[in-house]
């Protein structure tokens, strides 16, 4: 055989390899985590985990419910913040804007995208965390250390908005020009058309959208850990402190080998938070790509 | 009457909405604004040349040149791993798998899971292998973390470009007797080159920002990592631990930590923009 040939056919067999080692990267992720979390899974009964509220490493208490209230708590503010927010954005920046405007604002609203969480989160401290005490608390008439769910919240909300924009403008520029120019012909304004033809037709991907940008608030790490207050309780307001999945993990890998069955209810605690995302990952572009085809 | 009614609900969103993307271009402003403002008093020439010296964190004299080179190292090591598995996966759903094959979809499908699960995620799995392998919080380990976390940053954003790619370029390729190896790695690269090395920045600019995967891989060190086996500082987890210092100055040097970061990411991100414009010199239109 050809030289040439034969490298065509070694090439292809690596490619393929790597290319399903790719996929296989997401089974190894769950199967290495669930072995790890074996130790606890086996010693514990999954209510017990899931719903109990005590969480005493030491003791040899794990009670996993605070967290994920935690994190159900602080991901759902970003979310209430966020997706009013992008959806009067998207839709300016597809429907009204120049076309100046939106190249002018896109960039931008990528480099939001490419500030690293730590930066967020030390911007948290020094911003956001004296807004909620000293202005937002007082005027509820209530205390607050600033380290809340509210605080949390909100810089979670600056971090998810590129996410949802992007994928909403792009659903945005998937509703077929015919139907907007069928709805101005019957008399519409532009904002009847947007209200009741445009948004009507995106909604499932702007669900995606919004669901994309939810995952990504669940897993969000770094920035959370430094402004959420880290208290194991369940918060029972905006300015309660909380404790979110993500932040357990990355506060503890010092201690966790010390102590029996921390690390593997630590990676435990990693298996939920990707068990989670997982779940709206796949829903979210299920729906994504249904509407891309029916473009096609 | 009812005309005027319409227009004012029309012009009541159209405010809304102005409103609602300048707050979100200001928040960027904001941000970068209180970066500056509180990184440069505190910036000088030993943060960047020396090493935390006995007491940094109390207050006393060095800098943070350890997590300034463990951040390019492991960047830079992950984004070269990166690039070796993502630019052959994304050759081959695009070159070698047939139109419309299956396993492309599954591979893009997969590639947009892996990107959305989280940082922390990739650290313990990280964390895992380096158990299995008995190894230790490394450069190592920190290297293997992120290279799974940008996989498919890296990957996305050069399917996107590859993906473009007239197809009657590749026909004309196999027209004159090439090899799909030799239209892979001389037409579709050649053609694709400013879009690939866009992918390459963005993903080393994550490999940089990212903390929550090196937290359990990498570990932290006050010394320049002399091998792959010693445990490595990160620019974010420098910034975390000066930041969880009660000290002021030890939290001004934070706020000097993050501009420096800060200016690395934007000088990223400005160089892919003037790759995506300039470097077009081999891309037939």
């Amino acid at each position: 055989m050809n030289k040439r040939l034969i490298k065509d056919k070694l090439a292809s067999r690596l490619m393929f390899m790597l290319t399903v080692f790719m996929i296989a990267l997401i089974f190894a992720i769950v199967i290495g985590l669930y072995m790890k979390s074996r130790p606890i899974l086996v010693t514990k009964a999954p209510h017990e985990l899931l719903f109990g509220t005590k969480w005493r490493p030491l003791k040899g208490e794990f009670g996993f419910l605070p967290f994920i209230m935690g994190t159900f708590w602080v991901t759902g503010v970003s979310i209430a913040i966020a997706v009013p927010l992008c959806l009067l954005s998207a839709i300016y920046l597809s429907e009204y804007a120049h076309k100046r405007v939106r190249a002018f604002s896109l960039p931008l609203i990528d480099l939001l995208a490419g500030i690293p969480s730590i930066i967020y989160g030390m911007w948290g401290v020094i911003v956001i965390v004296p807004l909620t005490r000293d202005v937002i608390a007082p005027f509820f008439r209530v205390f607050s250390s600033g380290y809340s769910v509210l605080t949390a919240g909100i810089v979670l909300a600056i971090m998810i908005v590129p996410v949802i924009i992007h994928v909403s403008i792009e659903v945005f520029r998937t509703v077929p020009v015919e139907l907007r120019e069928a709805s101005l012909s019957l008399g519409a304004t532009k904002w009847q058309t947007i209200k009741h033809v445009v948004i009507r037709k995106a909604l499932p991907g702007i669900i995606a959208a919004v669901v994309l940008g939810l995952s990504r608030a669940f897993g969000e790490t770094m920035a959370v850990l430094m402004i959420a207050g880290n208290v194991a309780r369940i918060p029972s307001s905006l300015f309660d402190a909380a404790y979110p999945l993500p932040a357990l993990i990355a506060n503890n890998y010092g201690e966790m080998l010390s102590v029996p069955l921390y690390d593997s209810a630590l990676l435990l605690a990693s298996l939920i938070l990707m068990a989670i995302v997982l779940v709206f990952t796949i829903a979210s572009r299920l729906i994504l790509i249904k509407i891309e085809r029916r473009i096609q | 009457m009812r005309t005027d009614w319409r227009k004012i609900e029309e012009n009541i969103f159209k405010g809304l909405m102005i409103a609602s993307t300048l707050l979100i271009l200001l928040t960027l402003v904001l941000i970068l604004g209180s970066v500056v403002i509180k990184g440069l008093p505190s910036l000088n020439l030993a943060m960047i040349t020396q090493t935390p010296k006995g007491g940094f964190y109390l207050g006393k004299e060095g800098g943070i040149l350890n997590a300034i080179v463990g951040s390019l190292l492991i960047a830079g090591g992950a984004t070269v791993l990166a690039v070796l598995i993502s630019l052959p996966v994304v050759l081959y759903i695009n070159v070698y798998a047939r139109i419309g094959s299956r396993l492309a979809m599954l591979t893009r499908f997969a590639l947009d899971v892996l990107w959305g699960v989280p940082s922390i995620v990739y650290g313990a799995f990280g964390f895992i292998i380096l158990l299995s392998l008995g190894l230790r919080a490394s450069l190592l380990g920190g290297i293997i973390a992120v290279t799974l976390l940008i996989i498919p940053i890296m990957s996305r954003a050069m399917d996107e470009v590859i993906r473009m790619i007239p197809k009657e370029l590749l026909a004309a390729s196999y027209a004159l007797g090439t090899t799909r190896l030799e239209t892979a790695c001389k037409v579709v690269v050649r053609q694709s080159l400013p879009g690939i090395l866009t992918a390459v920045l963005i993903a080393f600019g994550r490999g940089i920002g990212d903390a929550a995967s090196v937290i359990f891989t990498a570990g932290f060190s006050d010394s320049v990592p002399t091998s792959l086996f010693r445990p490595a500082a990160t620019l974010p987890l420098a910034i975390f631990f000066q930041m969880g210092t009660p000290i002021p100055e030890v939290q001004e040097r934070a706020y000097a930590s993050a501009l420096i970061l800060t200016f690395l990411i934007l000088l990223i991100s400005i160089s892919t923009r003037i790759i995506m414009k300039k470097f077009t010199k081999n891309v037939i239109r």
